[in-house]
């Protein structure tokens, strides 16, 4: 059984149909060809899967795709603005080696952006809290803390999607 | 020093960008039109006769595409001892063993069809414990091979044990162990196989060695019947590999043969529960050690035996002695050796390289076994280990040649940043453990080699064709930053391409830590191959002798008259487009003078060592078990940092790894039957379990490695359980000798000492 909703995806606004048993993440990367959000586990343990439904990280792996009717999601490609620039999330990753194999970024990335956009000064204690169910094996995490730590210590910068814009422009 | 402007520098891995925008394609992005999906039916016993497999119904499932089992294939050998099948005949030796495989037009029918193949199988005794296994009436898990110990001959003896014993002050003698411990790689294993119309076979696949999966590819289209075909294996961007990937696997000939019954692209990747289960662990080990010293102190002998379970089916780490015979024997000086090491088949899984291949396991026994020398002999465990350091111009007894040393100045930089053991707060200790690892390549095969191919283009760009595999620890910058060096260029100048055998030329894989070595070596051959050549070109131009030109700001200049100069681009247009023109491209082909080890086990496997020394402070509550991290230093002599912030990842990643090896990480194996295949029961470290960690570089500039470096991407998890084993010791006074240590190991440990003290 499907139905038809419709939602905000990185600000561009969707109307799909949903079958019942999809998972967000299917919808993402089998119906809607967004490759950037990953499986590690399918069963809610990694975080690779992360995305950001009105504002929370949510496992999209777990998440039923029928639940983002009427909903804002993020994902990873909702990050870069349109001429490329790096959130600035995403620019510290990259300058602080919070990268190996990368399968875990886009994850890590978004449960970071969830929680400095709710406190931007996360201190690291609220880092390693917020973040304790994305897995990654490659970095030992110390620089994946570093790569966050350097923005929310930094504080003043503005952490949103550039591309959110276009949606307020929308309505 | 040198002014360098490329190589030592902190520059962001050059696919992070891609990756941190969710833009690069693991194995699990990539879809070929027309493509299928297969997925494989496992066995249900660890050890039983096949009686029969029905198919029947499955057949039926609408689509479905194929269905193979053991009797539709040929007999397709792979391993490191050729004893495994993509698909099991006659009968399953574990309860990963494959039985049958299916594709069809989604993931969905493939796996429904799974449950519709019924198969009957006649139980048979199983055999979990590889020391029972060596009984001579233990059930054999291959009959052909009439006893289950692998006749593999880790065997060695330098020098004279027996006599050193008799001389001995000093003596300690214990039994270690550790267990299946598993790579947990991000992104799950997979592979898409495709057949052209003359039945070429081009595989994506997740792996660490291209080139010689390529061979065991070409090899089993042969036994398909299939002579004189081509294989181009393509490797996507990987989600780890830490070794998993050093072998080829049943999951990738069942996609190749699948693809070819089906003439269609077919694609098998793993679920997690899948990777858990049915990819290889570290191989566990059960290890006798006794060691002695003479009165002031100096190594006299260790004699070594193993025992280590093979699991059903061989795979590398049955090889896994043959670098575990680089710690016994070289770490520290000791001059007489004595090594016995038996694989031994089981009905369990079997086991695999993972990141430091058996050094981790030997490391922790002799490391361990070193302080309770130290604590016998009344020596300073620090001391101790001083007294017998290696030193670069030491040749080891297994022929080892030290080139460059630094491990004195770790000892002293992790006893300094670790401070000394007194005075003592009620539960808190510290520990130590040092480690040699190769670090210039290991010549396991005839060839230790990587090549390079250069070409440059109208705009003084590079395009740069590697053999190197890069699976996330940065072998892509890694040869960019010295290429860019080398020719005066930008980084960013130099586009690497690392995942086509197609299009890179030949390397022996991403193993041994030789990637650094091996492929920079080989860059720095091809680049300076290309800048000889623009040299040649410039010095025409610039009416200036080849010898006083260099190469900087993508400018070729007088050295000693930087205004005399010609742009890059600009100079390779003009011999571009001119009559007879020509265009920039060099190859190199690097094989280092390192040595296969010979039947007695000696030679200079490596061009160079890397060492290091590891210290631990940590708190154990004693109520508890658990024990803390305080503070975590490793130290390591690296040659040269090529790129600081990928060394420190490594370092970084590796404590972190060895830490789960320490303290939580265990495949938990019940009957051959893995209990805990998932991320909630596996207790991989989490971003909460971070500890401080100092990571310290002595940089000796060893005369081999490209602008003096040398490996550094196993060396992080080598030393690591043997240093916290030893703080815990420190801390309580319990020595826990067995992997991981948990905190029921540690209470138990706590309560046997009161008991004795009692
Ligand atoms: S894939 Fe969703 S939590 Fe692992
Ligand atoms: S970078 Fe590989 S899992 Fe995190």
């Amino acid at each position: 059984m499907g139905k038809m909703i419709s939602f905000a995806l990185n600000g561009n606004k969707m109307a799909v149909e949903v079958k019942d048993h999809w998972t967000l993440l299917h919808l993402l990367r089998e119906e809607l060809g967004l490759l950037g959000t990953k499986e590690g586990c399918g069963s809610g343990e990694c975080g690779a899967c992360t995305v950001i439904v009105d504002g929370m990280a949510v496992n999209s792996c777990l998440f039923p795709g029928l639940e983002i009717a009427e909903k804002d999601v993020v994902t990873i490609e909702g990050l870069t603005s349109p001429d490329g620039t790096l959130h600035p999330l995403q620019k510290s990753f990259v300058e602080n080696g919070g990268i190996q194999c990368g399968y875990c970024t886009p994850g890590m990335i978004m449960s970071a952006k969830a929680l400095l956009d709710e406190s931007p000064n996360a201190t690291e204690e609220e880092i390693k809290h917020s973040l304790a169910g994305n897995i990654c094996r490659c970095t030992g995490y110390v620089q994946i803390i570093d790569s966050i730590k350097s923005i929310s210590e930094g504080g003043v910068e503005e952490v949103h999607v550039v591309a959110w814009k276009n949606k307020e422009k929308d309505e | 020093m040198q002014d360098l402007k490329a190589v030592g520098k902190r520059i962001p891995k050059i696919d992070a960008v891609d990756k941190a925008t969710g833009r690069v394609e693991y194995i699990q992005d990539i879809k070929l039109a027309g493509m299928l999906h297969g997925k494989i039916l496992y066995s249900k016993y660890p050890h039983a006769r096949i009686v029969n497999i029905d198919t029947s119904k499955a057949k039926q499932l609408t689509g479905v595409r194929a269905i193979l089992t053991g009797k539709d294939i040929p007999e397709i050998k792979f391993g490191v001892y050729k004893d495994n099948r993509p698909l099991k005949t006659g009968k399953v030796r574990s309860y990963r063993d494959e039985v049958a495989a299916v594709a069809a037009i989604d993931p969905e029918i493939a796996q429904e069809a799974l449950s519709l193949i019924k198969v009957t199988y006649e139980a048979l005794p199983g055999i979990f414990d590889p020391e029972a296994a060596m009984k001579e009436d233990a059930p054999l898990v291959h009959e052909e091979h009439k006893t289950n110990i692998l006749k593999m001959p880790w065997k060695l003896h330098y020098g004279d044990v027996e006599t050193a014993k008799k001389e001995t002050a000093y003596m300690v003698e214990n039994r270690f162990s550790t267990t299946w411990v598993t790579h947990c790689c991000l992104g799950t294993s997979g592979a898409i196989a495709q057949f052209d119309n003359t039945n070429n076979l081009t595989i994506y696949t997740n792996t660490q060695i291209p080139s010689l999966a390529q061979k065991d590819f070409l090899s089993a289209l042969k036994a398909m019947g299939l002579r004189d075909k081509r294989v181009r294996v393509i490797k996507p961007c990987i989600g780890g590999g830490f070794g998993s990937k050093l072998d080829t696997y049943a999951y990738e000939y069942l996609s190749i043969l699948l693809a070819f019954h089906t003439r269609k692209p077919v694609k098998i990747v793993f679920g997690r529960e899948e990777e858990f289960f049915a990819t290889s662990t570290r191989q566990p080990t059960i290890m006798d050690v006794a060691q002695g010293c003479d009165k002031n102190g100096k190594l006299l002998f260790r004699d070594i035996s193993m025992v280590l379970d093979n699991g059903a089916y061989t795979s590398w780490g049955a090889t896994t002695p043959s670098v575990m015979m680089m710690p016994i024997t070289s770490l520290y000086r000791v001059p007489n050796v004595r090594y016995e090491a038996m694989c031994v088949y089981t009905n369990n899984t079997y086991s695999q390289a993972m990141r430091g291949y058996g050094n981790p396991q030997a490391t922790f026994a002799i490391e361990s076994s070193m302080d309770m020398l130290a604590e016998t002999s009344g020596f300073d465990p620090m001391e101790l280990r001083r007294i017998n350091a290696n030193q670069a111009g030491d040749v080891s007894p297994q022929d080892f040649q030290i080139t460059t040393c630094g491990l004195d100045q770790c000892i002293d930089e992790v006893e300094k940043r670790l401070g000394k053991k007194t005075p003592k707060e009620k539960g808190v200790g510290v520990g130590f453990a040092s480690l040699i690892h190769v670090g210039g390549g290991a010549r396991v095969y005839k060839s230790d080699g990587c090549g390079t191919i250069i070409k440059m283009d109208d705009y003084g760009k590079i395009n740069l064709f590697t053999g190197a595999t890069d699976m996330g620890q940065g072998a892509d910058n890694m040869v960019a930053q010295i290429v860019a060096e080398e020719l005066g260029l930008d980084v960013a100048d130099v586009h690497v391409i690392h995942s086509d055998t197609d299009v890179c030329p030949w390397d022996v894989g991403a193993h041994a830590s030789r990637t650094t070595f091996v492929a920079g070596n080989s860059a720095l051959g091809a680049a300076k191959k290309i800048k000889a050549r623009i040299f040649d070109m410039a010095s025409k131009q610039l009416e200036a002798p080849p010898e006083i030109l260099v190469m900087a700001n993508r400018m070729v200049m007088v050295k000693e008259d930087p205004k005399k100069r010609l742009e890059i681009g600009k100079l390779l247009r003009k011999f571009h487009f001119s009559t007879n023109g020509e265009m920039l491209m060099a190859e190199y082909f690097y094989d280092p003078e390192n040595e296969n080890l010979g039947r007695d086990f000696k030679g200079n496997t490596s061009m160079t060592y890397t060492f290091g020394t590891h210290g631990a402070r940590v708190k154990v509550d004693e109520e508890t078990g658990k024990v803390q991290i305080l503070k975590y230093v490793a130290a390591h002599d690296i040659g040269r940092a090529i790129n600081p912030i990928l060394l420190e990842g490594q370092v970084y990643g590796g404590v972190m790894m060895g830490i789960g090896y320490a303290l939580t990480e265990q495949i938990i194996h019940e009957k051959g039957e893995i209990m805990n295949p998932n991320f909630r029961d596996y207790k991989i470290l989490t971003i909460k379990d971070v500890v401080p960690i100092e990571a310290p570089v002595f940089e000796t500039f060893d005369k081999d490695g490209p602008y003096g470096a040398k490996g550094i991407g196993e060396p992080g998890c080598v030393p690591t359980a043997p240093a916290i084993a030893n703080a815990i010791y420190d801390a309580i006074g319990v020595r826990i000798k067995d992997l991981p240590i948990t905190p029921e190991r540690v209470l138990t440990a706590i309560k046997a000492k009161k008991k004795l003290e009692s």
